[in-house]
Parts: structure tokens; C-alpha cells; sequence
């Protein structure tokens, strides 16, 4: 088994959050950054593939020179290489654009079975780029998985989301992402980080794809952001301690309010 | 005027809220044209409806393989009637399923995609909401067709009477080895509250709550105020309340009238999705809670001898 898993840096979730004022696209250098938790669980579900038969589990992000850091972490997992796209043409890439070139990485990774990603970024949220990386490829997307089984030449899962619960197959190769509750994704240990160091990986420009610059990154995008604010800060009401009358206090504020 | 496509969100022969939502904000841009596809006999149950908010037009686009393929009908379905008749844009709901059979087809017609948003105005400038909403950002598709999610819970629905005309379009035949099988298809039951993201009040509990069953304590207290319930990841992952009642980054997104957050600490990752309220109340025992940051009015106590007090009252002030 071929296996890819696609990870992404993002910005910490703990740390504040902003745009950059000058091309309106995440600020990245403004706050610590790291492999996002789901994907975590999607190098965590590939290992899981990996020890339980045979596979390569290869890691493929699209990022600035800093999503090395991120790379490094999969790697010390227990994945054994990397490809990693890198060029600053693809900045400001929009979702339609990043899924052309993932796609494209995809294809120099060889004979892929089965490309595993997360369920929806805590960055930009799309939530999409599984369907959308299977739409470019021409293969079928299973997403939101909580529970993954590939045998016989397809890959089967329990989907949940908000809207309800179904069992998806499909023939390989395909695309999974996985959600929340899918696994607990283990900690690299002190061997593992050692070892990643040694892993293999491989840099790619847009030309070794294939792909001009005038396809990806802010030219190649077919959105574009006009402006953005920042909401005004919310700042604290009233605090009371209870002193027995607590829930008596909060009615009669919200009937303060009309809310009731 | 141009023809504005609408997927119709529909779940057991009924249309959800977010349709309406979307035919309104359809007008704005043109003709509002509603899609729906679904299993045999789905379209006649929501013609009504449809027209009552506004579709000039329904593509009916009914087959059994509407329920039996993820995302790809729809995108099939799309794809087709965006190539026949050119709309200025496409509205999607923007749920998981939705964002997929978005996000799917502004790659296969190339077409830039507005993912999420929360507002659009007749030039098709769209407004987001990221990052839990510290950010607004408005942005637009350079594409001839803007393929569009629209966030439920965004605009109020404005009824008007559209002629609801229907027309037959075909499911394509589905390619069996590019597409992925569904089959015990289980949509989530709501029970009798209201749901989350549509909710004008929502009444949530986090591990402060101690147990699945002292959860009764936030549910009794929703069920006064006709609120949803929703829980912090904490609660979820504890067990104590099921995952689609996530509120926050990873879980969903609610902006009512009124958050009500019981032993909650208000985490960055929970406000991510809640400090969007008009109003926000907090009960906490630890004063240095952060929620009590954004909460309009906290009580630093228990929420088991809150919560009930609170209960009681409102029940008083109802009958
Ligand atoms: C990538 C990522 C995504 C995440 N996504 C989400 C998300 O979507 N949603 C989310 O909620 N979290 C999310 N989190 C987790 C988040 O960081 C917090 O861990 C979580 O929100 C904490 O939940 P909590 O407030 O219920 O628990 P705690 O932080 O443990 O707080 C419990 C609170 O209850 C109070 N309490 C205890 N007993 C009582 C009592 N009897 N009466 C009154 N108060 C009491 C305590 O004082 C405490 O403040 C995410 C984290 C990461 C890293
Ligand atoms: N630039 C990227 N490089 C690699 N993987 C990505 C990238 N962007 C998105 N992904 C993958 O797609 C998933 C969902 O992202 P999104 O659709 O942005 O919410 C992520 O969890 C990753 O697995």
C-alpha cells in the first residue's frame, strides 16, 4: 500500500489570529505555528495501516519554508518520507488552487492507494479539500470518517457529521479524511524524532509539477479578498458571586434584557 | 434577468431554513431557480414551500442514486445546469455535506469559490466570518459563476411569491469506480429542540457538568427557555453528551440571542464558536474563568444549585 497523507501548518489556535494588511492572506509569521491536530489523526490512521500490513506512508504538505517544522513532526510519528511543496508562487493560493497542485504533488509520489487528510483545517475551514483533491484526481472521496477499514482493493468508513451517520465504500485508490473522533494520535517518541531526522524529504517548485505560476498562489486564484476588519473586542458584563440567589439574578437580568 | 441556482437542503420531505435563507439572498443577485435532488417524489413535498419563498423555477433532479452516492449526484446535477445556464452564482448550504458538494464543483467548472459566507450583496461581494468571528473579510469571485456556502442562520428569510416552475432534469449515471457508495444512511434526529446553529437560545455544558447524566441539569434548563443544548469538546469527549452538539473550533458555530455557558472555562477554541452571541451568560466557580471575559453576566457559583434556581424561575415567569 501507497499511502499520502496531506498535512497542513496552521496557526495555533491558542495564539491570536490575523490577516496581513497587505495582501489579505493569513499572517502566518504573526503566530506560532503547528501541524494541525486533525491531521495528527490522519498520520496516526495511515501508521495505523502501516502496522497492522504493509505500507509507505509518505506526508505531502503545500507551505512556506516553516512547514518543515510540521513535516519533521509526521515524520517522527513514524512516516518515512515527505514531499513537501514549496515556492512562493503558491502563496495566496485559494482553495480551487491548492487542490491543483496537492493533486499534481500527489502524482510524483508514484502508484498512491489511498490519500488521507483531515476533515476541515482550523485555519481557513473549507472542510472540503479531500472531495476537492478527489474531484481533481478523478477518484472517489470518503470523508469524515470516524473509523476506517481498507481491505481487498477498497476502503470503507463510518462517517458522521452534523447532519447524520452513513457507512461510505469505495475502490481504491481513493481519498479519506478523517474527523475528530477518529483516533488518538500518539506522541513522537525520543526515537522518533531522532530517526526523522534521517527521513527523506523532497522539496518541490511549482515548475516540477508541471503547473505555471499563473495557476496557483494570488494570480492563479479565482477569489479574491476585497477587506477584512476585525470585530470589535468583546469585553465583560457583570460578575456576581451566588449567594444563594444566583440563578434568581441571572432571570432577572435577562428579563432586564427581554430575553424572557 | 440571469437564473441564480439554489440547492435545496432538505432532510425527510422537508425544506430546512437555510433554503429560505438562501432564496433570499438569491434575489438579490437574480432569478432565484431552486435545485433539489433527491429519491423519487421528493420535489412534489417541497413545490409549495419553494414557491411560497421565491423559486421562479425547480429543477427536479430525482433518483435513488440521490441517496445512494456522497456528493457526487449533486455535483453531477450542478455542474450540468451551471453549463446550461450560466448563473451569476450557486448557493450551498455550507454543512459538511454542502462544503463538499461545493468545493467539488467549483474545481470541475473552475469557478471560484465563497466558502461560508455570512452575507452577499447584488455585486456579489460576499462577507465572511473566520476565526470564530474576530474577523470579518469580504471577498469576491473573479469567475463568470461564484459558487457560493451560505452559513445557516445569516439573514433573516423573507417570503414572496415565485411561480415554482417545474422542470425534470436528469441524475447522470453515476460511474461507479470514481464515486463512493453510501448505504445505512442514518440522519441525526434532533428530538424536540430546537437545532443548534438555528436556535435562538442555546444552553451549554462543559465538563464542569461532571457526568452524562447530570447533563439533565443543562437540558431541563434549555427545555425552560425552549433553548438547544450544546457542550464544549471537554463534555464531548468525556462522554457526557454526544459530538454533533460540539460547540467551537472543531465543532459547530452558533450565534443566538441568548449563550447560557455552564461549567464551561471558555477556552479559546470554545469561544471560536459562540462569542459571536448577543448575549452571553456564564456560570463558573473558578472567578478567573475566561469565559467570564466575554460573558455579559456571570455568577461565580455552582451550576447544580444555579442552573435549577434558574429553572424554576423562568418556569415561574412563563405560566
Ligand atoms: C485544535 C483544537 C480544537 C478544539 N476545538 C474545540 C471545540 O470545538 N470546542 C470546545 O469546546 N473546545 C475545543 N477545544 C478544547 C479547548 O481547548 C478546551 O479544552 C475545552 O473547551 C474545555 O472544555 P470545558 O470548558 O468544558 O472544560 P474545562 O476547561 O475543564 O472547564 C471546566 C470548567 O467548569 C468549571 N466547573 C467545574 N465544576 C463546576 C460546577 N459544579 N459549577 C460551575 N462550574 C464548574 C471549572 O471551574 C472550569 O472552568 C479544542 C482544542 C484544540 C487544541
Ligand atoms: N496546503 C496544504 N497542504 C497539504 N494538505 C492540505 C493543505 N491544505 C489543506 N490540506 C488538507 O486538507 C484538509 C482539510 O483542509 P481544509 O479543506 O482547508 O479545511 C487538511 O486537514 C489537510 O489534510
Amino acid at each position: 500500500m501507497n499511502i499520502v497523507v496531506l498535512i497542513k501548518q496552521v496557526p495555533d489556535t491558542w495564539s491570536e489570529r490575523t490577516l496581513s494588511d497587505g495582501d489579505k492572506t493569513l499572517d502566518r509569521a504573526s503566530s506560532d505555528a503547528v501541524l494541525d491536530e486533525i491531521n495528527e489523526r490522519a498520520v496516526e490512521e495511515a501508521l495505523k495501516i502501516k502496522e497492522a500490513g504493509d505500507a509507505e506512508v509518505t506526508i505531502l504538505t503545500a507551505g512556506p519554508d516553516r512547514a518543515t517544522d510540521a513535516v519533521r513532526k509526521a515524520l517522527s510519528m513514524g512516516a518515512d518520507k515527505a514531499v513537501h511543496v514549496n515556492d512562493d508562487a503558491i502563496h495566496g493560493s485559494d482553495a480551487v488552487a491548492t487542490a491543483k497542485v496537492l493533486a499534481k504533488a500527489i502524482g510524483t509520489v508514484g502508484d498512491v492507494d489511498l490519500v488521507i487528510a483531515g476533515n476541515e483545517a482550523t485555519d481557513g475551514r473549507s472542510g472540503a479539500m479531500a472531495g476537492m483533491v478527489g474531484e481533481v484526481l478523478g477518484w472517489p472521496s470518503l470523508t469524515h470518517a470516524n473509523e476506517l477499514s481498507v481491505a481487498d482493493g477498497s476502503a470503507t468508513v463510518k462517517r458522521e457529521t452534523d447532519e447524520g451517520t452513513c457507512d461510505v465504500t469505495a475502490s481504491l485508490p481513493a481519498v479519506v479524511s478523517v474527523a475528530e473522533k477518529i483516533n488518538e494520535p500518539r506522541y513522537p517518541s525520543f526515537k522518533g524524532i531522532m530517526a526523522a531526522k534521517k527521513k527523506p524529504v523532497s522539496t518541490l517548485g511549482i515548475s516540477d509539477l508541471g503547473l505555471d505560476a499563473s495557476e496557483v498562489g494570488l494570480a492563479g486564484s479565482l477569489v479574491q479578498v476585497d477587506s477584512f476588519a476585525p470585530r470589535p473586542p468583546k469585553s465583560g458584563g457583570q460578575k456576581v458571586e451566588d449567594e444563594g440567589d444566583g440563578g434568581q439574578k441571572i432571570a432577572e437580568f435577562l428579563v432586564g434584557q427581554k430575553l424572557i | 434577468m440571469s437564473e441564480v441556482l439554489v440547492l435545496v437542503d432538505h432532510v425527510d420531505g422537508e425544506i430546512k431554513k437555510n433554503t429560505y435563507e438562501m432564496l433570499t439572498a438569491a434575489r438579490r443577485l437574480g432569478e432565484p431557480s431552486a435545485v433539489v435532488v433527491g429519491t423519487p417524489g421528493t420535489a412534489t413535498k417541497l413545490a409549495e414551500g419553494l414557491a411560497a419563498h421565491g423559486a421562479e423555477k425547480v429543477y427536479v433532479a430525482e433518483s435513488d442514486d440521490a441517496v445512494n452516492y456522497l456528493s457526487t449526484p449533486q455535483v453531477d446535477v450542478l455542474a450540468a445546469l451551471v453549463e446550461r445556464v450560466s448563473p451569476p452564482a450557486v448557493l450551498i448550504p455550507a454543512g459538511a455535506d454542502g462544503r463538499e458538494v461545493a468545493g467539488r464543483l467549483a474545481v470541475r467548472t473552475n469557478s471560484g469559490w465563497l466558502n461560508d459566507l455570512v452575507d452577499i450583496d447584488g455585486d456579489r461581494n460576499g462577507q465572511h466570518s473566520i476565526f470564530g468571528g474576530a474577523f470579518t473579510v469580504q471577498s469576491h469571485a473573479t469567475t463568470d459563476t461564484a459558487i457560493v456556502s451560505w452559513r445557516s442562520g445569516s439573514i433573516e428569510v423573507e417570503e414572496a411569491a415565485g411561480a415554482g416552475t417545474q422542470e425534470t432534469v436528469e441524475v447522470p449515471a453515476i460511474d461507479a469506480a470514481r464515486s463512493a457508495k453510501v448505504s445505512n444512511r442514518a440522519p441525526i434526529v434532533g428530538g424536540d429542540r430546537p437545532e443548534l446553529t438555528e436556535a435562538t437560545v442555546v444552553v451549554s455544558g462543559g465538563r464542569g457538568v461532571g457526568s452524562a447524566e447530570n447533563f439533565e441539569v443543562v437540558e431541563k434548563l434549555a427545555d425552560s427557555l425552549h433553548a438547544a443544548v450544546g457542550a464544549s469538546r471537554a463534555a464531548v469527549d468525556s462522554g457526557y453528551y454526544p459530538n454533533q452538539f460540539q460547540v467551537g473550533q472543531t465543532g459547530k458555530t452558533v450565534s443566538p440571542q441568548l449563550y447560557l455557558a455552564l461549567g464551561i472555562s471558555g477556552a479559546i477554541q470554545h469561544r471560536a464558536g459562540m462569542q459571536t452571541s448577543k448575549t452571553i451568560v456564564a456560570v463558573n466557580k473558578d472567578p478567573e474563568a475566561p469565559i467570564f471575559e466575554i460573558a455579559d453576566f456571570g455568577i461565580v457559583g455552582d451550576l447544580f444549585s444555579v442552573a435549577p434556581q434558574l429553572t424554576e424561575e423562568v418556569g415561574k415567569r412563563s405560566s
